[in-house]
């Protein structure tokens, strides 16, 4: 049985995953969730969560996870989910832009 | 993996060898779907190869291939027949078939109710979106009518197929339905068409906010899934409205429940008779 507490929860998103839908973010009893510029998910206020379990469940893509705060470990297979995200280079929205920026530069 | 529960239970049973985030649009239903399989499947403590899940064609068709079990993609309307056979030959083997609307309904639909008459202990699960969400929004036998799609601009005239009633009517050991909304049921019911013996369906109201919903003032997925919510309850209270109020609402839950041996058994229980010379 979850324990419905506030605070006793880390919510994990997988940004990678995330298709940035907007279920979590309009459903969330406790508004933890928003989306961002980028129209992804985000945890703005883990020290909300009541652990219902509602995004867990809701989540088409399986991009969020939450776990009791005393369990830190993130399992091995999720792990390389975040893993690979991180070792991603920076995406086409900094790079290109500063790309541009310069050729604009070099013609003028 | 006994302990584990939510995300990382999924993430255990998936293909992470396949493209991930899988293919399906952004708030579609049917990823509720695959999570709510997956959990129906570790709760019955199911092994792996216990398992065989066979899909058809269009968006549902693609549920196969992420999940880690024996799966089939077949040919269009055609996964039960497929299905019928893995049952037959190997009888021990827990057969789930994933089919769309117009999959088990349209182009399969005779398939789908000689399935039922004959009982074979499959667990069909119907997800219904009430369009064909994959080829461009076309009108299906389950488009409510006065709704608008792609080829019914000015409203749908046919009147629609329930899948409910005609699985009823075909006599069907199991018939239930749930929606993603509203998972914790459907978990369980997907559970009970499982172990049920006999032929199980599942009908599965998921949201095609792309297609269908766009057409029909819900534009974004949470508006599709506010609709779940108000106009889709449990079969109890349906029974409780009068018929004016009855109208603008669906009603979930389990519908059939029956305890008949499926026609693998029957027949495997034939042969022993023949062949013990009885």
């Amino acid at each position: 049985m979850s324990v419905k507490r506030k605070g006793n929860s880390t919510v994990t998103i997988f940004p990678d995953w995330c298709k940035g839908c907007g279920i979590c973010a309009a459903f969330c009893p406790a508004k933890v969730m928003e989306l961002n510029d980028q129209g992804k998910a985000v945890v703005l206020r883990e020290e909300e969560c009541i652990n219902c379990g509602f995004c867990e469940l809701h989540c088409p893509d399986f991009a969020i996870m939450v776990r009791p705060k005393v369990n830190d470990e993130i399992p091995a297979v999720c792990r390389a989910v975040l893993e690979k995200a991180a070792r991603k280079p920076k995406t086409a929205a900094s790079d290109g832009a500063a790309e541009k920026a310069g050729s604009g530069k070099q013609k003028g | 993996m006994v302990d584990m529960k939510g995300t990382q239970l999924i993430h255990e049973y998936l293909r992470h060898n396949k493209k991930f985030p899988h293919v399906f649009c952004a708030g579609c239903g049917h990823g509720i779907v695959l999570g709510s399989l997956i959990r129906a499947i570790h709760g019955l403590g199911l092994k792996k190869d216990e398992v065989c899940v066979v899909a058809g064609i269009g968006c549902s068709g693609r549920l196969a291939a992420y999940v880690d079990f024996n799966t089939v993609h077949t040919t269009h309307g055609r996964a039960l027949t497929f299905a019928t056979g893995i049952k037959m030959a190997k009888p021990g083997m827990h057969v789930i078939v994933v089919m769309g609307d117009g999959d088990s309904m349209a182009i399969g639909g005779n398939h789908l109710i000689h399935a039922a008459r004959r009982n074979i202990g499959v667990t069909a699960l119907i997800l219904n979106n009430n369009i064909y969400g994959m080829t461009g929004g076309q009108c299906s036998p389950t488009t409510p009518s006065g709704s608008f799609s792609m080829t019914t601009p000015l409203g749908q005239m046919e009147q629609s197929f329930d899948c409910v009633e005609l699985c009823t009517a075909a006599k069907a050991n199991y018939v239930a339905r749930g929606t993603v909304f509203h998972v914790k049921k459907l978990d369980k019911m997907i559970m009970e068409g499982i172990s049920n013996p006999g032929f199980g369906v599942v009908e599965i109201l998921t949201p095609c906010h792309t297609q269908y919903g766009r057409k029909n003032k819900y534009k974004t997925p949470v508006d599709m899934y506010k609709m779940l919510k108000k106009d889709v309850i449990d079969i109890e209270r349906y029974n409780k409205l009068s018929e004016a109020d009855k109208a603008a609402k669906t009603p979930a839950g389990v519908f059939v429940q029956k305890d008949e041996s499926g026609l693998e058994e029957k027949f495997y229980e034939m042969a022993a008779r023949c062949q013990g010379g009885v």
